[in-house]
C-alpha cells in the first residue's frame, strides 16, 4: 500500500473543475486510487475517480488529503495526482 | 429527422398514457394557427423541435422484469449510464466558457463509479434499472444538498443526469434543449434560466411557449439573443418535431406548413434586419430632439458588444454577474477590476451602475434568505442592506476605486427603493463612498408616487418597467396565465411613469428621468415613453438599431400626442393597438 498526501492548491477548493481535471486524470490509471481527509481511519476512504466522491469530500484550499493506492506503479501514479492537487487548477 | 420523430411518438405515447383514447399524434394540423404575445419580433421559417417533457418518475418499488437477471440489469444501466457520459461529452466539445464546463461536470457525473455502484447494489435487491438509478441519485443528491453552498447547487445537476440516465433505458429522448445538428424552432412549455445556459443561438431560430409571459426568462433571453419569440400560445404542445411553421414574433402568431405569403414575410425580414442592424450612436426624434439610447450590460464583455453597437453609454449595468454563483461576498479588489473592464468600454461617455440587486429571482446564499413566503415583496435589492450590512458599502467602495482614474462618467443608482429616506440613505452613503451622482431605480409604485420628494435627495431616477409591472399590477411576472397584465402597456404602468417624470417637474432642478426596462426595447412603447417625457432610454444591444430607426420616424409633438392616446386606453391591448395603428415604419419593417 502506498500512501501520499497533498494540501489542496486551488483557491475554490476540490470542487468545480479542479475536481473534473483531478477525476479524469485518476480514471486514466490502471489501479484504483483511494482518497480521504487527513486524519480520517482509512476504511473511510472514497474512491478517487467518483466526482461526486470527491465532491462529497468537501476539501477546501488548504486541507490535507491522503491517497492510497495499491500495485504496480503506485508510487509513480501517486505522485502524479499529488501534483495535479497541488497546483491551483482554478487559474489556469 | 425521421428517427427524431419516431422517437418522438414514443414520448407523445408515454406521456399520453393516462389518456390512451385520445386521437393518435400526427393527425393533419395543415393550416392551423396559433395566438400568443409576440415578445421578440421576427418573422421566420423552420422546423418544430419539442422540447421533451420532464422525466416521469418510475413506479416506487417497481422491480426487476421477469426473466431478467440483476447481471443483465447491471449491464444495461452501465451501458446507458456510458452512452449519456459519451453524448454529453460529445455535445460539451461543442460547447464553449460556462456551458462547456457544466456539460464536462455533468458527464462525469453520469458515469460516476460512486453513483452507478450504489444503483446495482439496488439491482441485485429486485429494482429496476431505472427505479434504481432514480433512488441512488436522490440519495446523492440529498448528501450533496446538506452539504450546502456550491455542492447544494450540483444536486440539481445529479437530478438532470438521472433524467437523461432513465430517459436512456426507456429510448426516449433527453429531458432538456433538445439538440439537432441543423437549425430548428423550439417549442417548449416554458424554459428556465439553466436551460438557457444550453441554448445554442446558432441552431435555435426562434422560440414559442405555451406558458410564461412578456417578462419571462423565455422572452428576455430571446430579446437578448435577438430570437423571434412567441409566448403563452396555448396549444403549441400538440406540434410534432419535424413540422414547419412560421413564427412572426411581433405579432405573436404561429402557421403551421405556410404557405408563398409567409415565406415572402419571412424573406423580407431577412432583407430588413440586415439593413436595421446599424445605429450611428445617436438616438434623435424626426425634429432632432435628442433621446440617448444607451445599453443594459452585466459585464465587461457586453460592455465591448454594446459599444461596438453604437450604445451611448450604460444605462443599467447590473453587477449582479459578480456575485452571482458564489458562496461568499467577493473582495473589492474583485469587484473594482470587474466595474473597471465596463467603465473601460466606455471612455467620456455615462455608465449607471445598479448595486446589487439579489432576491426574488436571484438569491445569493450569503446575502438572502431563501425561506420567504414572498420573495418578490421581501428582502430584496436596496433592502438586503437592512439584513446584511456593510455589503453595500464596500461595493460602492469598489466602485468609487474603480471609477477613479476610469475615463467613463460613473453614475450609481439602487434597486427597490420605496421611499425618500431610502433614497436619502443610499445618496449619503454614495458621498461617503466619493460617488456624486447617485440616483434610484422606480420600481415600486411608491416610488413613482412619490417621485418628487426622492429626487430631492438624488440626482436622477431611472424606471424598471418590469418589476414597476409586476408590482402596479400584482402580477408575477412569470406565471403565463397573467401575461395580459403583466405588459408595460397597461395603462396604470404608463400612469405611473407620468407621474414620475411629473415628480422630476415638480422637483424643478430638471433631473434626468430614463427608462432601463424591457419596454425601451419595444420600438412603440420606446416612442411612447419619449412622448410621456422619458430623457434617456436604456436596452439590450440588439435593440438599439430598431428602436432608433422608428424613434426617427416622429416628432416630439407625434410621440407626446401617442403618449396621451396610450395612456387614457382602456386597456393594454387597445393602447398598444392605437399607437401602432399610428405608426406604420412598424409594419413596414416587420416589427
Amino acid at each position: 500500500m502506498s500512501e501520499r498526501t497533498a494540501v489542496i492548491a486551488s483557491r475554490v477548493g476540490l470542487h468545480a473543475r479542479p475536481a473534473g481535471i483531478f477525476v479524469a486524470a485518476v480514471g486514466e490509471l490502471p489501479i484504483e486510487v483511494t482518497i480521504a481527509m487527513a486524519g480520517e481511519p482509512a476504511d473511510d476512504a472514497m474512491d478517487a475517480s467518483s466526482i461526486l466522491s470527491i465532491m462529497s469530500l468537501g476539501a477546501s484550499n488548504g486541507d490535507t488529503v491522503v491517497l492510497r493506492a495499491e500495485g504496480d506503479g503506485a508510487d509513480e501514479a501517486l505522485a502524479s495526482l499529488v501534483k495535479i492537487l497541488e497546483t491551483d487548477l482554478d487559474a489556469e | 429527422m425521421l428517427g427524431m420523430k419516431k422517437s418522438r411518438t414514443i414520448v407523445q405515447t408515454l406521456s399520453n398514457s393516462a389518456d390512451a383514447s385520445r386521437a393518435p399524434a400526427g393527425e393533419t394540423e395543415i393550416g392551423r394557427s396559433f395566438v400568443g404575445v409576440g415578445v421578440s419580433p421576427g418573422r421566420i421559417i423552420g422546423p418544430v423541435l419539442l422540447m421533451p417533457t420532464a422525466v416521469r418518475e418510475p413506479a416506487v418499488g417497481e422491480q426487476l422484469a421477469e426473466g431478467t437477471s440483476s447481471e443483465e440489469a447491471s449491464a444495461t444501466l452501465r451501458t446507458a449510464a456510458k452512452a449519456v457520459q459519451s453524448d454529453l461529452t460529445a455535445r460539451s466539445a461543442g460547447a464553449s466558457g460556462t456551458g462547456r464546463e457544466v456539460l464536462e461536470a455533468t458527464a462525469l457525473m453520469a458515469n460516476d463509479p460512486m453513483l452507478v455502484k450504489a444503483a446495482v447494489k439496488l439491482i441485485n435487491n429486485g429494482a429496476s434499472p431505472e427505479r434504481a438509478i432514480w433512488d441512488a441519485a436522490a440519495s446523492v443528491a440529498e448528501m450533496l444538498h446538506n452539504l450546502g453552498g456550491y455542492m447544494a447547487e450540483r444536486a440539481t445537476d445529479v437530478l438532470d443526469v438521472r433524467g437523461r440516465i432513465v430517459a436512456e433505458l426507456r429510448g426516449v429522448p433527453a429531458p432538456g434543449i433538445p439538440y439537432s445538428d441543423s437549425p430548428f424552432i423550439l417549442v417548449a412549455e416554458d424554459l428556465a434560466p439553466a436551460d438557457t445556459a444550453t441554448l445554442d443561438p446558432a441552431k435555435v431560430i426562434a422560440l414559442v411557449t405555451s406558458s410564461g409571459g412578456p417578462q419571462s426568462h423565455t422572452a428576455i433571453i430571446a430579446r437578448a439573443l435577438g430570437l423571434p419569440a412567441v409566448v403563452a400560445a396555448v396549444g403549441v404542445d400538440a406540434l410534432t418535431d419535424g413540422t414547419r411553421i412560421f413564427v412572426d414574433g411581433a405579432a405573436g402568431t404561429i402557421l403551421v406548413d405556410p404557405g408563398a405569403d409567409e415565406v415572402a414575410l419571412a424573406k423580407a425580414w431577412e432583407t430588413s434586419t440586415a439593413a436595421l442592424a446599424v445605429f450611428d450612436g445617436t438616438g434623435r426624434l424626426q425634429d432632432g430632439h435628442l433621446v440617448p439610447l444607451l445599453s443594459n450590460v452585466g459585464g465587461a464583455k457586453d460592455a465591448v458588444k454594446a459599444a461596438a453597437a453604437g450604445a451611448e453609454g450604460v444605462g443599467l449595468l447590473r453587477t449582479e454577474f459578480c456575485f452571482l454563483e458564489r458562496d461568499t461576498e467577493p473582495s473589492i479588489t474583485e469587484q473594482v477590476e470587474a466595474y473597471r473592464g465596463v467603465f473601460d468600454a466606455f471612455p467620456g461617455k455615462k455608465v449607471v451602475v445598479r448595486t446589487l440587486d439579489a432576491g426574488a429571482d436571484k438569491p445569493l446564499p450569503f446575502l438572502t434568505d431563501a425561506s420567504e413566503p414572498n420573495p418578490a415583496l421581501g428582502v430584496r435589492g436596496y433592502r438586503t442592506d437592512f439584513t446584511s450590512p456593510g455589503v453595500l458599502e464596500r461595493q460602492l467602495s469598489a466602485i468609487a476605486q474603480a471609477a477613479e482614474g476610469s475615463e467613463a462618467d460613473v453614475w450609481v443608482m439602487a434597486p427597490m427603493i420605496s421611499t425618500a429616506e431610502e433614497a436619502e440613505h443610499f445618496a449619503l452613503l454614495c458621498s461617503a463612498a466619493g460617488l456624486t451622482t447617485p440616483g434610484v431605480m422606480v420600481e415600486v409604485p411608491s416610488a413613482a408616487l412619490t417621485a418628487a420628494s426622492i429626487l430631492e435627495h438624488v440626482d436622477f431616477v431611472s424606471l424598471g418597467t418590469n418589476d414597476l409591472t409586476q408590482y402596479a399590477m400584482a402580477a408575477d411576472r412569470q406565471l403565463g396565465p397573467l401575461s395580459a397584465l403583466n405588459t408595460p402597456w397597461q395603462p396604470a404602468v404608463l400612469q405611473l411613469i407620468r407621474l414620475t417624470v411629473n415628480g422630476s417637474h415638480d422637483e424643478g432642478h430638471n433631473k434626468p428621468v430614463g427608462v432601463c426596462g424591457e419596454a425601451a426595447a419595444d420600438p412603440a412603447l420606446a416612442v411612447v415613453l419619449v412622448g410621456l417625457g422619458v430623457a434617456t432610454l436604456s436596452m439590450t444591444a440588439r435593440a438599439l438599431s430598431t428602436v432608433a430607426a422608428v424613434l426617427a420616424s416622429v416628432t416630439l409633438a407625434e410621440a407626446q400626442q401617442l403618449a396621451k392616446l396610450a395612456l387614457t386606453a382602456h386597456s393594454a391591448t387597445d393602447a398598444r393597438r392605437l399607437v401602432r395603428e399610428k405608426l406604420p415604419i412598424l409594419d413596414a419593417l416587420g416589427l
